[in-house]
């Protein structure tokens, strides 16, 4: 990082990055032939080139959302975003192959080798591509696809190109047309039938080059009455020019099959963060998004369940801080299309220093979904008076058997909590550390253990020295 | 040989201009136990929060000092790692935050030294029976839920560990039942002999299980009559009449 930009956006803890590492690095900006390239490179299938060319028209003539920031919307340049980098030339199968100062990145993250005993699989996404990839032994005898995307077209192109797309079509909205058009990295697992994953399989996602727009595309189904927990973790360097972050991730649970989708997300305060995240639950599956985000300038993403099957069950818990510059707009969108469905929805934000997060929801029941219950709990708590907190929620109830409950409280911490604290020892930037990670608590008991310790630690690290 | 821990002159307090305190003063040597008692608003909390330091209370003349230092020099956190320590009337609920890491965290917070886990432990362990006090609390978040009694058991549990050298007790003794009463006498059994003990009450009954040097009674704000533990069954018998009526009296 230069000294302009590290003046220029201030000491970040993780915002040191590796010498790019690429081989293959596009021009700046989009046009059809961009995107050919891009495929072609990768040598894909025709279809998935037509899908691609095709959302890439209809992202040019899809209008901006007319919603949420648009003011911070209108800021990212198109023109100024790389849409491929590859960082080395073949997706590494073994950790002693994954090059050294990539390594090196990995290791000043704290990301421990030793996760990967209790951790189901590693797949590192570094720059554009999944670098390190390895499923452990007992994963691969159950017959569990775990791959980076780009592969598992290669290898089953035929499951791709079935449910590619189906949840998150391209004309979807803006950005995720885009992500369509360009995608490469992000993750794709097929669990068969009747197997449970017992251990989490994680991937970690960074983005290291300056103006790289990351547009990974994960792709996920569980096959009747399997389950699976997937976690991905980000931390980004920091840098003085914006970057676009538009993920695409579908789910598919099949009957009977439980899905858990759980992320953290710690994108450097000039990071464009606009994510399509949508699952399928089929009749009695579950899906889980455990969702958090802290960091970026502006988040957009608001985790769907479409409950199709009766008897499906969708949990979205998600918390998101907001700090001096950001705008967290995110939420949960639960769709009850069948009878007997149930959702719960727990939103946890808080914003300081100026920082501004909105709950933004959408909850419907359609007429023929008789039966469904339906929870929703949104909590704010503001540090302070320069910050700011809104709720959008949308409920459009289609007959007058559902039952629902939404619950919404805003606070500030009180004096006498910090009284208390500091009556104990503990200094303000301390007793503020540990309430917000108590108000985060039942969002952070969610996680594997290692990503609690971590997220805990970072909102300690956000606590401190901010204070008055 | 005496060695005052806690001395207090002519303390002048108000609370957004309304005058609480006026004109208190009070020697406590390690090894004594004070009781002060007084009718509701006769400003017996506002001394106790005065003196660990709450930013609500302005200090308008006289000053505090704990082993000869001035009080107003350090802030809240630094007078409980110097070593005062406030059991509160109504301690604040911190949702999310587990019993087991909050003490372990306060107490890190508070001792110089570093803290052994398998030591701490067993610690805690003795610490949690004298109080006859269920595991189960340690994963339990911060009083919230706790009844009235769990609540001042875990305030005397926070005292026990964090060995204080002034202990500040605030009506910690109100609404208990009487096994409770018990035990928290227990607690501050425990903590008095090594330290300055102030405790806050309105009942005689706690005294028939600690046994104070001294009594105190507050009337508007300050001081107006001292004795032994005879003082506290006088007052039990016959309330603060006699006292208003005569500040200065000689009874």
């Amino acid at each position: 990082m230069t000294d302009d930009a590290r003046e220029a956006v201030g000491d970040y803890q993780f915002g040191f990055h590796d010498p790019e590492h690429s081989t293959i690095r596009f021009d700046k900006g989009l046009s059809e032939q961009v995107v050919r390239d891009i495929s072609e490179l990768k040598n894909e299938p025709a279809w998935m080139t037509d899908i691609r060319v095709k959302a890439y028209h209809h992202f040019m003539e899809r209008d901006m959302p007319d919603w949420g920031n648009c003011g911070s919307l209108n800021e990212i340049n198109f023109d100024n975003v790389t849409y491929f980098l590859r960082s080395s030339n073949a997706t590494e199968n073994d950790w002693d192959d994954v090059p050294e100062d990539i390594k090196n990145t990995f290791n000043r993250l704290g990301i421990p080798e030793a996760e990967q005993k209790w951790l189901g699989g590693v797949t590192a996404q570094y720059e554009s591509e999944a670098v390190y990839h390895s499923i452990r032994e007992d994963l691969e005898s159950q017959g569990v696809l775990f791959l980076d995307m780009d592969s598992g077209l290669k290898t089953h192109p035929e499951i791709v190109k079935k449910y590619f797309g189906t949840v998150v079509p391209h004309t979807d909205n803006k950005f995720s047309a885009l992500n369509t058009a360009v995608w490469s990295g992000g993750s794709f697992i097929y669990v068969p039938k009747g197997v449970h994953v017992t251990m989490p399989v994680q991937a970690y996602f960074r983005i290291n080059a300056k103006n790289m727009g990351q547009f990974e595309r994960t792709l996920i189904i569980a096959d009747e009455d399997s389950s699976i927990h997937y976690v991905e973790g980000c931390t980004a360097p920091t840098y003085s020019t914006d970057s676009l972050h538009s993920a695409v991730v579908e789910l598919i649970a099949m009957k009977g099959a439980k899905i858990r989708y759980s992320t953290i997300q710690n994108w450097s305060a000039n990071v464009f963060n606009l994510v399509t995240k949508r699952g399928v639950a089929h009749e009695n599956a579950t899906i889980e998004w455990v969702d958090g985000n802290i960091g970026s300038k502006l988040t957009m993403k608001y985790p769907a369940v479409l409950l199709k099957g009766e008897g499906a069950h969708a949990e979205v818990i998600s918390v998101a801080y907001a700090g001096k510059g950001q705008h967290q707009d995110a939420g949960a969108k639960v769709h009850h299309l069948a009878p007997n469905t149930t959702s719960n929805i727990l939103s946890k934000s808080i914003s300081k220093n100026g920082g501004r997060s909105s709950y933004r929801g959408m909850l419907q029941v359609t007429p023929k979904a008789h039966g469904c219950r339906s929870k929703i709990v949104c909590d704010a708590l503001m540090l302070d008076s320069d910050s700011r907190s809104d709720t959008y929620p949308t409920m459009e109830v289609g007959n007058s058997t559902a039952d629902l409950e939404h619950e919404a409280s805003v606070s500030k911490v009180s004096g006498d909590q910090l009284f208390y604290l500091m009556s104990r020892g503990f200094s303000e930037e301390e007793a503020m550390g540990l309430i917000v990670n108590g108000f985060f608590e039942p969002f952070t008991r969610e996680l594997p253990m290692e990503y609690a310790v971590e997220l805990n630690k970072l909102l300690e690290l956000e606590m401190e020295g901010s204070i008055g | 040989m005496a060695e005052e821990i806690l001395r207090i002159e002519d303390l002048h307090v108000s609370v957004e201009g309304t005058p609480i305190l006026n004109g208190m003063d009070l020697v406590i040597q390690r090894g004594e136990v004070h009781v002060i008692m007084g009718r509701n608003g006769a400003g017996k909390s506002t001394l106790a929060s005065v003196i660990m330091g709450h930013p609500a209370y302005e200090i308008t003349q006289g000053a505090i000092y704990y082993k000869g230092q001035a009080l107003e020099e350090l802030s809240v956190f630094q007078r409980a790692r110097a070593g005062i320590f406030l059991s509160f009337q109504y301690p604040a609920v911190i949702p999310g935050v587990q019993v087991g890491t909050f003490l372990k965290k306060s107490v890190q917070s508070v001792r110089d030294e570093p803290l052994k886990g398998r030591a701490f432990r067993k610690e805690l362990n003795e610490a949690m029976d004298a109080l006859e006090m269920q595991k189960g609390v340690l994963s339990r978040y911060v009083n919230d839920g706790f009844s009235g009694g769990e609540k001042k058991r875990l305030e005397i549990l926070q005292m026990l560990l964090l060995r204080p050298q002034l202990a500040l007790l605030d009506e910690t003794d109100s609404g208990l039942d009487i096994d409770a009463l018990r035990i928290v006498a227990k607690g501050i059994n425990q903590v008095a002999p090594s330290a300055g003990c102030l405790i806050i009450t309105h009942y005689q009954r706690l005294l028939d299980h600690v046994s104070p040097d001294f009594v105190h009674v507050m009337i508007d704000g300050r001081i107006v009559k001292s004795g032994g533990p005879e003082l506290a069954l006088k007052l039990e018998d016959q309330g603060y009449d006699w006292l208003e009526t005569s500040p200065e009296g000689n009874a």
